[in-house]
């Protein structure tokens, strides 16, 4: 199918881009890698009579490390952070996660950022994110202003970002003394959408855990924290009861819909189990193997 | 809503027409272009069919806006032989038998280049990984692995050629 007809700009800077959204209001969506927002509006599940084009804007795609952050600019390419050293040896979950994100030939336009502001809870770096407790920083029309990830997902397909507000960039605190992080995915096939997907990122000292934080994949309407699964795990050695014990948090606490990929029974066992691959592999990572 | 004017080097001929800003790149290059053997096989952004390299980087035209290609460059499998010569990687398709229907060779085609251009000496599960994103429902993908390898072999002779 073909989209419907909208108006389309490619502006060739920041301020340009907030202008037409603040012109445009809410028949404007922006477009970044378009990966997601495409087909949505090629099956006429999504529409704007307005599409302003970000792709053309210099300087929106970048990967810094530096006193204890990493910025990501949101127009970062999924395939860029792939390929990013600091990712893969330091930020692990994220290398896992970018690396089952659709395919190669997707990866070489979407966007971290379009991932996240679009918010379909099947996407990958929603939950990727609220492990890292990530800050995100939009710019509108009253100047930038920075979310905690806690606050940015508000709902189906919905943000805490204004219409006339473009996300810029993804900050994530660098990894702590003991810090260890994987995302497991299951798929039922290469660049599917996941079955579940679990994003852990814990400290520990030894065996025992003293900080985490779990994100979901696809087993809510709305990207989700597994609060019971984290506190589960604090403060507790990281023994088989206590890694069950966070699993049958993770699948209680999760919301999933039954359709093609699996049953509701299915995906929170499913949830259960990758729950404890995670916590699992995020350990081994910690304590220095793989 | 307006129409838009947009200029495009296809495999390096300078090319402008008027397009719709909703014309999809993979309906531009086969009905505006009248590049037909990039393919167009689902509705999903799922198959392949269509990939293309635009500036150099192999992307799903189906999910790509004509308008987004303005001032880029963009190849096709049109544009991989040379003055009637194969591209080692046609010539391998062709050696290893890495076709069938043919419906997704020419996104395979265009995603191994991709490939190739980045990593000229990929083993087996780079390979698969590199053309993850196009689906084949005739060959059951080791001929098409196949063909890479002998294109890569292929290249990297004829570097060495060239450098001695």
């Amino acid at each position: 199918m073909i989209t419907g007809k909208f108006d389309y700009y490619a502006p060739s800077s920041l301020p340009e881009a907030v202008a037409l959204l603040q012109e445009h209001g809410y028949d404007a969506k922006i477009l970044a890698g378009g990966q997601s927002l495409i087909p949505a509006m090629r099956y006429r599940l999504a529409m704007a009579p307005v599409l302003i084009d970000i792709n053309e804007i210099e300087g929106l795609g970048y990967i810094r490390e530096s006193d204890g952050v990493l910025s990501i600019g949101a127009m970062t390419r999924e395939a860029a952070l792939e390929d990013s050293d600091v990712v893969r040896t330091r930020y692990p979950m994220l290398a896992d996660a970018t690396a089952v994100i659709a395919d190669p030939l997707v990866r070489n336009r979407a966007t971290v950022g379009g991932n996240l502001a679009h918010a379909d809870p099947a996407n990958d770096h929603p939950a990727v994110m609220l492990a890292y407790n990530a800050e995100l920083v939009a710019l509108g029309p009253n100047g930038t202003r920075t979310m905690a990830i806690d606050d940015f997902f508000t709902g189906l397909f919905e943000t805490a970002l204004e219409n006339n507000e473009i996300l810029t960039e993804i900050r994530i605190p660098a990894p702590a003394a003991g810090n260890g992080e994987a995302y497991i995915k299951v798929e039922r096939k290469v660049g599917d959408y996941a079955v579940s997907a679990i994003a852990a990122r814990l400290t520990v000292e030894g065996n025992r855990c003293t900080a985490a934080r779990i994100g979901l994949t696809n087993v809510s309407p709305t990207p989700m924290r597994a609060r019971g699964a984290e506190q589960a795990l604090v403060g507790q050695e990281l023994n088989d009861e206590v890694i069950e014990a966070a699993g049958q948090a993770a699948a209680a606490e999760c919301d999933p819909s039954a359709d093609l990929r699996g049953s509701v029974d299915y995906k929170r066992d499913l949830t259960r189990v990758l729950t404890k691959r995670a916590i699992r592999k995020a350990l081994a990572r910690a304590q220095g193997g793989e | 809503m307006s129409k838009h004017e947009v200029t495009v080097t296809v495999n390096g001929e300078q090319q402008t027409r008027e397009v719709e800003a909703r014309t999809l790149l993979v309906h531009f290059i086969r009905e505006d272009l009248d590049l037909t053997g990039t393919h167009i096989g689902c509705d999903s952004t799922h198959c392949g069919a269509c990939t293309v390299l635009l500036d150099g980087t192999a992307v799903k035209s189906c999910t790509v806006f004509a308008v987004q290609a303005n001032g880029k460059e963009l190849q096709t499998i049109e544009g991989m032989a040379q003055n009637g010569t194969l591209h080692p990687l046609q010539e391998g398709f062709w050696e290893k038998h890495g076709l069938q229907c043919g419906y997704c060779t020419p996104g395979m085609i265009m995603s191994a280049s991709y490939l190739l251009s980045r990593n000229p000496n990929p083993g087996e599960d780079e390979i698969r990984e590199a053309i993850a994103g196009n689906l084949c429902r005739c060959t059951g993908y080791n001929k098409i692995v196949e063909a890479v390898q002998y294109a890569a072999e292929k290249m990297q002779d004829q570097e060495e050629e060239v450098a001695a």
